[in-house]
């Protein structure tokens, strides 16, 4: 999977949480939290989403490396390719 | 009778979990439940505060930095304050005495006087702590707002509190005040705290206001039943209502703060909530610093890593936070949180729905200690029923009710009388009599719905609870259709009517679904005009316009389309009903349903 296709995937499960966001507004270094204003509800709701729609199991401990775009990408891509 | 017997019967699902006084590392506060309790007087509790120099009344913010910056406690940290980038702040009571009496100095100059609304939106940064102290040294009403909220909350809570000033920052400013503010005439002046970029046009440059402000403020004569506080709290129906409460309140604060809470004057002390809610500001702010107490601060989000690094690194000793922040912490593992050791850590307290017992339980295998739930809400001003450090813990309880509380489960008959209910395990309505400093005087503007709340000296609290023969209390459920979700509670008509506004909405209906996490989370039904399909498509362009108007905190988490919406005969939507066939429960008594749905 090239980080386009995985960067597309990653903002379908943050439009399924937070459906008001337009991803062209959002910089890839952005903090998500405190850009979209999403709360923590929808934090735990879209790393779930993640999890499914990689294959991938997020640990918790994990959630800290992934409050920007361009980290979770950086964090999917590592995840994917490990396995 | 019968649920009398129902509950003898049932087996206690958790074992005790038991206190010895004796073997706790410092003395509580409340080391005897039941003498503190007979020895309790609300004037000895009073006494513990200073009042006004030369007696000229009791004033919140005197209380809790005025009269320590005058003494030994001048130089000690007030608040310590951990910024979202790694950026700490300690401010001491001195400081914190300086820039509120420079806030205040603010107001006056601005001509916002005692009795004007000075509302705050802004995340939990220093500025939000001075303009709250401020506030109150110039007898203005203060009115916090959770920052996650959209512009339609803020907007109605500003309209409904007649805001005459507003402290926000450049970001929120934006994003949620510019495009409501032509609908507050009432907003005189907007305060922005920048954040490097250029001030919005129609605003105050907040720190350089301040800057130019003398430290010395004198607190003129407050009556201790002048308002000081304007909570907004949500109904089933009609708009959220505005609890006041008054300066006096801050003798619930202190006194509470010592007894539930076990504060002590070497304490660090750490309270989760943002004081946009009303454990926030009794508890984030006048609590620990009328008690001379060191609080932390912090502006970031939850985040379970960073919370545990806090806590060892600040060397928290009472931590008081929500029962969905532990559940998250539950799912994280209590391995995070045993990798760091925290020797100084030694009451865990908890609030917002109730604590489940596993969490209660979970706080032993994780840290050593359990986690004592406590009860109350806005219109209560301050912790009313409680798990004491020195009373055993019945996990899934909420405790018992505090020195100067009488709590009691009662049933209202049909002709509006009330019954108390003496005998134990029986369901009904938990009430208050009232008679402490902190109960709200009044919903702002609607005192038929303040009225409501009161049946002879009784405050009936819309919760329904059971008392144990022990007396314990036990949390039921609620009387009414309110949502209570990550320890907040949400009013389904606030959201039914943003739904409503959006053009392919015909109806909608909003319930608390159960969640094992959040407690509750807010879902709505909706019927669509003709000419529309359910899609999902149109489930999330509905969302996103409930998120965009109300904020991730109040709108919906999920969308379900239905041909047509129960309804009584007067079309009065039946959220009961709702939710029973959501939870696959027996619908009841359908009689009054339209017929047809």
């Amino acid at each position: 999977m090239t980080n386009d296709e995985i960067k597309a995937k990653v903002l379908a499960a943050l439009a399924a949480v937070a459906p008001e966001l337009e991803p062209d507004q959002l910089a890839p270094g952005a903090n998500l939290r405190d850009e979209l204003d999403i709360d923590s509800m929808d934090a735990l709701n879209f790393l779930v989403g993640l999890s499914k729609a990689f294959g991938i199991d997020v640990p918790e401990a994990d959630y800290r490396k992934l409050s920007t775009l361009d980290a979770i990408v950086g964090y999917v891509a590592a995840r994917i390719g490990k396995r | 009778m019968n649920a009398v017997r129902a509950m003898r019967g049932k087996a206690m699902p958790y074992e005790p979990i038991v206190k010895l006084p004796g073997a706790l590392r410092v003395p509580p506060n409340l080391a005897d439940y039941a003498a503190g309790r007979a020895a309790f007087t609300w004037e000895a509790a009073r006494a513990e505060l200073d009042g006004l120099p030369g007696g000229r009344g009791l004033n919140i913010a005197h209380e809790a930095v005025d009269r320590h910056a005058r003494g030994a406690l001048a130089g000690k940290v007030a608040l310590r304050w951990l910024g979202k980038a790694g950026a700490v702040d300690a401010l001491t009571f001195a400081r914190l005495a300086a820039e509120s009496s420079r806030f205040a100095n603010a107001l006056r100059g601005l001509g916002i006087g005692a009795g004007d609304r000075v509302f705050a939106l802004t995340g939990r940064i220093p500025q939000l702590y001075f303009a709250a102290l401020g506030a109150w040294k110039n007898r203005s009403v203060l009115c916090t707002l959770f920052s996650a909220f959209g512009p339609e909350p803020i907007r109605m809570r500003m309209a409904l509190g007649e805001a005459a000033a507003l402290v926000t920052t450049e970001s929120l400013y934006r994003k949620k005040i510019a495009q409501i503010r032509g609908e507050l005439p009432a907003l005189r002046h907007v305060l922005v705290v920048r954040e490097g970029g250029a001030l919005p046009e129609g605003t105050l440059d907040f720190d350089a206001l301040l800057a130019g402000q003398s430290d010395a403020f004198e607190i003129p004569p407050t009556d201790p039943e002048d308002m000081a506080l304007l909570h907004f709290t949500s109904g089933t129906t009609g708009t959220p209502k505005g609890a006041v409460h008054v300066h006096a309140a801050v003798i619930a604060h202190h006194v509470t703060g010592k007894l539930a809470l076990d504060l002590h004057p070497d304490d660090i002390f750490w309270c989760t909530a943002d004081p946009g809610w009303v454990t926030g500001t009794s508890y984030g702010i006048i609590a620990p610093l009328s008690l001379g107490v060191t609080s932390i601060v912090d502006e970031a989000d939850f985040d379970p890593e960073r919370w545990y690094e806090i806590l060892a690194r600040e060397k928290v000793s009472v931590w008081y936070t929500a029962p969905t922040a532990i559940r998250m912490m539950m799912k994280a593992g209590a391995d995070l949180a045993r990798r760091q050791p925290l020797p100084s850590l030694r009451f865990l307290s908890s609030v917002g729905e109730p604590l489940n017992p596993e969490a209660v339980r979970w706080g032993v295998e994780a840290f050593g200690l359990p986690f004592h739930d406590n009860w109350w809400q806005t219109e209560t001003g301050g912790i009313m029923v409680a798990n004491f450090a020195a009373m055993d813990i019945r996990p899934g309880s909420m405790g018992k009710p505090l020195p100067g509380i009488e709590a009691a489960v009662v049933q209202q008959d049909g002709d509006g009388a009330l019954t108390v209910l003496e005998a134990p395990g029986v369901e009904g309505e938990l009430a208050l009599k009232r008679g402490w400093p902190s109960i709200f005087r009044d919903y702002l503007g609607q005192p038929e719905r303040y009225a409501k709340c009161f049946v002879g000296d009784w405050y009936l609290t819309g919760d329904l609870a059971r008392r144990d023969a022990d007396g314990y209390f036990w949390f039921v459920g609620r009387k009414d259709d309110v949502i209570k979700t990550s320890g907040h509670l949400i009013g389904p008509f606030e959201v039914e009517s943003v739904l409503m506004e959006h053009p392919a909405v015909a109806e909608a209906g909003v319930i608390g679904k159960p969640d094992p996490v959040a407690f509750e989370v807010v879902k709505a039904f909706v019927s669509l005009r003709a000419g529309h399909e359910p899609s999902e498509a149109l489930a999330r362009e509905i969302m996103a316009h409930a998120r965009r108007r109300l904020g991730a905190v109040v709108a919906p988490k999920e969308i379900s389309f239905s041909p047509s919406l129960p309804k009584t005969r007067s079309g009065k939507i039946m959220r009961r009903l709702l939710k029973a066939r959501e939870l696959g429960l027996p619908e009841g008594d359908i009689s009054t349903l339209e017929a047809g749905s």
